[in-house]
C-alpha cells in the first residue's frame, strides 16, 4: 500500500535527514515509527504527505509515485489520508463541529453528509457534548480527540499520527491510543510516530526504529528499544 | 457544487471576520486611514482644480481694433475665432461706445483725462474682442490666428489691417508663468497623490499580511486536509473585502462632519469652492471610488498575502 524505495533527503546545507530508506506498509497495518528527536520520523511523514520531495528514491502510495503528483492531484491524494499532529492544529476561530466539517467541505461533501457524519464521528471520540465549543475551551486530550475525529471523518485509507500523545498526560495518552487502535480495527491503516515507550510496548504491533535518518530495526511485534 | 463552494467560502469569510473581532477592528482602522488619504486626495484635487480654473478664468487677451474698423468685419473675425477649438466661447465683442463708457467710468475721478477726451471731440478708442482660451498654454496658437509674426513680440504685425494691436505681448510673461505654475501644481499634485496612495496601500497590505501570518498554521492544516488553494484563500479574500467595505463606510461617514467643518474655510480661502457642497453634490462618485478602493485593496491584499503560506 505504502512503499518507500531507497529514499534519501539531503537539505541544502548538506544535512542528511533520511538516508536510503526502504520499507513497505500493508493495508490495515498498524505501524509505529520510533526514534530520538532528529532521527527523521517527521521528515518521513512529510514526504509521504507530499510536503517535501525526496532528494533520491521514490515513495509510492498504491501504484502512484507521490513525488510526481501535481498540486491539484496532491490535494486529492491528501483527502485519502487523515493526519493527527502533536500540537493538534485545530482552526482556532472554528468550533469543534466546524473544524471537522471543514475537512469534509474540502473533500466536496454535501451539507447533508456533513450534518450526518460530524455528530457521528464525534460520538466515536466521545465528544458530542463539546460540539459547539471552540478549541480554546477544550483540554489537551479533547483537542487531540477532535483532531482524530477530523482525521477519520472522510474515512481515509491511512491515518498518520505524528506524536499524537506528545502533549498529553498518561490518561489521555491511553485514550488516544485506544481510539487509534479502534480505527485500525475498523480497517484503516495507521502510521504512528512516538517517543512514548509505554505506548509502543502496550500496542504489540509492528515497530520501525530510526536513528540518524536510517531504519535500524523493523520488528513485527516490536518494543521500544533504543 | 460551485455554488455550494462559493456559499461556504462567503460564510467562512463572514464568520472569520466576526470571530476575530479585535484583529478585524485594527485592520479596519488601518484601512480607514488609507481610504481617508484617498478621499483627501480627491478633495484636494477638486480644490486645486477649482482654484486653477478660477485663475485661468482671469487670464485673457484683448484684440484692439482701429477706430475705423467696420463692425461687420469685426463680427466676422469674432465668428471665425469662435470656430477655433482652443477658444472657450463666447468671444466678447465690446463696441467703441462701450469701450468709451468703460474708459470714462474707470477715469471718473480723473478730471484731466476726461477733459482731454472731451477736447478731442470724437471717440479715439477702437472696439475690442475679449478672448479666453480653454487652457493658458493655447494663447500662443490663438495669437497665430491673427498672423502675428515672431514670438518675441518685437515685430508683431497682423495680417488683418483693421487690428491695431493684440495685448498678448504685454500678458505673455504673466501667461507663461501662470502656465508653468499650473503645470507644476498639477504634476506635483499627481506625484503626491500617487505617493500617498502607494504608501497607504503598502501599510494596509502589511497589516493584512500580519493578520494572515497569524493564520499560517491554520492555512497549512487546511492544505493537509486536502483543501484546494482557492478554497483556502476564499474566506481571507471575503474577509478582506468586508474590511474594505466597512472601512469605506466609516471613511464616508467621517468625511461628512469634516467637510461641514472645512466648508466655509475652503470657500473663503480657495476662491469659492465649498468642500461640503462638493462632497454632497459628488457623493455618488466619491462613494463608488472609496468603496471600490476599499474592497479592492482589502481583497487583493489578502489574496496576495495568503500566497506565501499556500506553498505547502
Amino acid at each position: 500500500m505504502i512503499h518507500f524505495d531507497k529514499v534519501s533527503k539531503i537539505y541544502l546545507d548538506n544535512s542528511i535527514a533520511l538516508e536510503d530508506i526502504s520499507f513497505s506498509i500493508e493495508p490495515k497495518e498498524f505501524v509505529s515509527i520510533v526514534g530520538h528527536s532528529g532521527a527523521g520520523k517527521t521528515t518521513l511523514l512529510k514526504m509521504f504527505l507530499g510536503e517535501e520531495l525526496p532528494t533520491k528514491g521514490k515513495i509510492y502510495y498504491e501504484s502512484i509515485d507521490i513525488s510526481t503528483l501535481k498540486k491539484s492531484q496532491i490535494n486529492d491524494f491528501r483527502r485519502k489520508i487523515g493526519v493527527v499532529f502533536q500540537d493538534f492544529r485545530l482552526i482556532p476561530d472554528k468550533n469543534v463541529y466546524e473544524n471537522i466539517a471543514f475537512a469534509m467541505e474540502a473533500s466536496g461533501r454535501t451539507d447533508e453528509e456533513i450534518e450526518a457524519d460530524v455528530p457521528h464521528v464525534l460520538g466515536l471520540v466521545d465528544l458530542e457534548r463539546k460540539m459547539w465549543n471552540f478549541p480554546h475551551e477544550l483540554s489537551g486530550g479533547e483537542k487531540q480527540r477532535v483532531s482524530i475525529a477530523r482525521a477519520i471523518v472522510n474515512q481515509p485509507d491511512v491515518v498518520i499520527a505524528d506524536e499524537p500523545t506528545g502533549n498529553l498526560d498518561p490518561l489521555n495518552t491511553y485514550d488516544i491510543v485506544q481510539i487509534l487502535k479502534k480505527i485500525n480495527d475498523l480497517g484503516t491503516t495507521v502510521v504512528l510516530t512516538t517517543h512514548n515507550k509505554g505506548v509502543i510496548d502496550s500496542l504489540k504491533k509492528r515497530v520501525l526504529t530510526m536513528e540518524n535518518g536510517k531504519i535500524i530495526r523493523d520488528d513485527k511485534e516490536g518494543k521500544y528499544v533504543i | 457544487m460551485l455554488w455550494i463552494k462559493i456559499k461556504r467560502i462567503v460564510h467562512a469569510g463572514f464568520y472569520s471576520f466576526w470571530r476575530n473581532g479585535f484583529v478585524s477592528l485594527s485592520s479596519i482602522l488601518v484601512m480607514v486611514v488609507t481610504l481617508f488619504v484617498i478621499g483627501s486626495t480627491i478633495f484636494s484635487g477638486a480644490i486645486l482644480g477649482s482654484t486653477l480654473n478660477q485663475i485661468k478664468d482671469k487670464v485673457d487677451i484683448n484684440v484692439y481694433f482701429v477706430t475705423t474698423a467696420p463692425e461687420e468685419e469685426i463680427l466676422s473675425i469674432k465668428t471665425s475665432l469662435e470656430q477655433l477649438p482652443e477658444i472657450a466661447p463666447p468671444v466678447v465683442y465690446v463696441t467703441r461706445e462701450e469701450v468709451l463708457a468703460d474708459f470714462k467710468n474707470r477715469h471718473q475721478n480723473d478730471e484731466f483725462t476726461l477733459q482731454a477726451l472731451d477736447e478731442l471731440g470724437e471717440n479715439p478708442l477702437g472696439a475690442t474682442l475679449n478672448i479666453k482660451a480653454k487652457d493658458p498654454s493655447q494663447y500662443e496658437s490663438i495669437v497665430s490666428f491673427f498672423g502675428l509674426k515672431g514670438s518675441e513680440c518685437s515685430s508683431l504685425e497682423s495680417k488683418f489691417s483693421i487690428i491695431d494691436k493684440v495685448n498678448y505681448c504685454q500678458n505673455k510673461d504673466a501667461i507663461d508663468r501662470l502656465t508653468n505654475i499650473i503645470n507644476s501644481a498639477n504634476r506635483l499634485g499627481f506625484i503626491l497623490t500617487i505617493f500617498l496612495i502607494v504608501i497607504s496601500i503598502l501599510i494596509t497590505f502589511n497589516t493584512l499580511r500580519l493578520v494572515i501570518y497569524m493564520s499560517r498554521d491554520e492555512i497549512s492544516v487546511m492544505r493537509l486536509v486536502g483543501a484546494s488553494t482557492n478554497y483556502i484563500r476564499g474566506p481571507f479574500f471575503v474577509a478582506g473585502a468586508i474590511y474594505g467595505f466597512i472601512s469605506a463606510i466609516i471613511t464616508l461617514i467621517l468625511f461628512y462632519p469634516i467637510t461641514i467643518w472645512l466648508g466655509n474655510t475652503t470657500e473663503n480661502f480657495f476662491v469659492g469652492l465649498n468642500i461640503f457642497h462638493y462632497y454632497t453634490s459628488n457623493f455618488g462618485e466619491i462613494f463608488l471610488i472609496i468603496v471600490c478602493s476599499g474592497v479592492a485593496i482589502g481583497s487583493i491584499s489578502s489574496f496576495l498575502a495568503t500566497r506565501k503560506y499556500l506553498k505547502v
